[in-house]
């Protein structure tokens, strides 16, 4: 077999390769060296921990992983209307940009206790901070697609008499979308990482005990093999919200974008 | 072609009577001084008769792209006025005085299939679906494209994109056609090619063209009336009718008669240029 680059069944073999050597380096090492598990426990405890321990681990995975899926829809449906209102006037934009720009900037760990203090319910609080985590990069990245539009056919269409409405729905939008989807993969990440950041501010236990509340007890407890089974959990939630991401914008763009095309050799 | 034709020289005499038909487009005294101050145009004056192919040729900043797109009503004149079939611009798109644009590059909209690229006028106009479907297969079948009504445009070489951007202004029937150096990004084999398509076209439909170039050759090949542009400052230098039959073939191409005008249009681009220089 040729090395090609584009080979697909390469490009998911070699990933899986270095997982597996890294997994194989990791267990030898702690058994060579006699490493405690308080320090660093071996892969093959991580996932006895995570067998043993699953009924814990899998009621924290859903709250978290609602947290962020909550919070990432409405940054998604926020973010997509407060771009379309930027996009209509530039005078809107010119006031109010600055603002989301602040939003961006503030670091989460440093309002959550406010937002937290504001609003009673534990849940919507989380909400509330990983949403504004995952906000601009929608409002940024729908702004640029929505005033990326090729000249050329922005004057057919005005040519055409097309009315603002029919210039919105069949140039604009189409011509925002591949910004749009990236603008998605970077904020699906930063959802999950946002429930994270805020659940570790709020530090709310009992029944809805996401997986940072986990990390933080098991950090407490010194017991690392748990915790190591919550940061894997966290990791593979992040993965598979990215892989989603690519598969909608596929899905969207890979009949005719650019960034979907597969090189013809 | 009998001898006594094909040794006649060509004429310059800008008071030979243009071809029969009413005005469809006359240029009156209008001028384009851009707002940098720069003076794209002096004021013009033309007149482009029904059934006409006026080529506008000149060097690069003459102003004939700003002209044609004064015409397209895309740029307004600075002082003086355009008349569109007798009448304002407000009566353009009425029965029998449509009027339609074709860009440099093909502008194509990336995320639709060609049928859905030439069928956008109708859409935007609120034309119902299948009477639509209809029409843009006629208007593939013009430009030779009816196999490649499902392809996206990245799937098609430079030629054909520009094949579906003019099926795309042919889609909407109609009358006359403004082309702003539309082939002049293609290959010469595929722009000769794409030329003749088009001279086809407007001989069978009775279209009026206003075609914009900075090929002698082509404008010698394409037109009726070869309108020769100046630079510094953008002006018509002199308009030359092209008395040659129709339909034109590859035939005239290699003509003494064809090559006569190339040369005489050479020689009148390369005094424009020396007399230009002479202003600034």
């Amino acid at each position: 077999m040729a090395l090609d680059p584009n080979n697909r069944t390469l490009a998911v073999l070699l990933p899986v390769l270095v997982g597996i050597l890294v997994l194989v380096v990791w267990h030898g090492a702690v058994w060579y060296w006699q490493v405690p598990k308080y320090l660093v426990p071996s892969p093959i405890l991580v996932a006895e921990t995570l067998v043993d321990q699953w009924s814990l681990l899998f009621a924290s995975l859903l709250v978290t992983l609602k947290v962020t899926f909550m919070a990432f829809f409405l940054a998604v449906v926020i973010g997509t209307l407060i771009a379309f209102a930027f996009a209509q006037s530039k005078f809107i934009e010119m006031s109010f940009f600055p603002y989301a720009v602040l939003l961006q900037v503030t670091p989460v760990v440093a309002i959550a206790p406010l937002i937290i203090i504001w609003v009673k319910e534990p849940t919507a609080a989380l909400v509330v901070c990983a949403t504004i985590v995952a906000l601009f990069p929608i409002i940024s990245n729908t702004i640029l697609g929505l005033r990326s539009v090729n000249p050329g056919l922005l004057n057919l269409f005005r040519m055409n008499r097309a009315t603002r409405l029919q210039e919105l729905v069949r140039l604009r939008i189409p011509s925002a979308a591949p910004y749009f989807f990236g603008g998605l993969r970077i904020s699906s990440g930063l959802a999950l990482i946002g429930a994270v950041v805020a659940e570790f501010v709020a530090g709310t236990g009992g029944t809805s005990a996401g997986l940072a509340y986990q990390i933080l007890q098991a950090g407490f407890q010194l017991d690392i093999p748990l915790l190591f089974a919550a940061l894997f959990l966290i990791t593979l939630t992040g993965v598979a919200l990215f892989l989603i991401m690519v598969t909608l914008s596929k899905l969207a763009l890979g009949d005719w974008h650019e960034s979907e095309l597969v090189p013809e050799t | 072609m009998t001898i006594a034709q094909a040794v006649r020289t060509p004429e310059f005499d800008a008071q030979e009577p243009a071809p029969a038909g009413p005005p469809a487009i006359e240029v009156l005294g209008a001028d384009k001084v851009f707002s940098t101050g720069v003076r794209a145009l002096t004021p013009i004056d033309l007149t482009v008769n029904q059934g006409e192919f006026v080529t506008l040729l000149g060097p690069s900043g003459c102003g004939k792209s700003t002209l044609l797109k004064m015409v397209a009503n895309l740029i307004e004149p600075t002082s003086g006025g355009l008349m569109w079939w007798g009448r304002d611009y407000g009566h353009v798109g009425e029965e029998g005085k449509k009027l339609v644009f074709v860009f440099q590059d093909p502008t194509l909209m990336p995320w639709s299939r060609v049928r859905g690229n030439v069928r956008l006028p109708l859409d935007l106009a609120g034309v119902p679906k299948a009477e639509g479907n209809a029409r843009v297969d006629r208007a593939l079948a013009m430009v030779g494209l009816e196999k490649f009504d499902s392809s996206y445009p990245r799937q098609l070489s430079g030629g054909m994109q520009m094949r579906v951007s003019i099926a795309r202004a042919l889609v909407t029937e109609p009358n006359l056609l403004l082309m702003d150096e539309p082939f002049g990004a293609l290959d010469e084999i595929t722009r000769n090619k794409l030329d003749q398509d088009l001279l086809d076209l407007w001989f069978e439909r009775k279209l009026t063209v206003v075609f914009v170039t900075h090929s002698i050759y082509e404008s010698v090949f394409l037109s009726t009336r070869v309108v020769v542009m100046a630079a510094r400052p953008g002006r018509v230098l002199r308009e030359v009718v092209i008395d040659e039959p129709y339909p034109r073939d590859d035939a005239w191409r290699v003509s003494q008669r064809f090559a006569a005008y190339a040369r005489d249009l050479q020689v009148l681009l390369a005094e424009a240029s020396v007399s230009g220089a002479a202003h600034e």
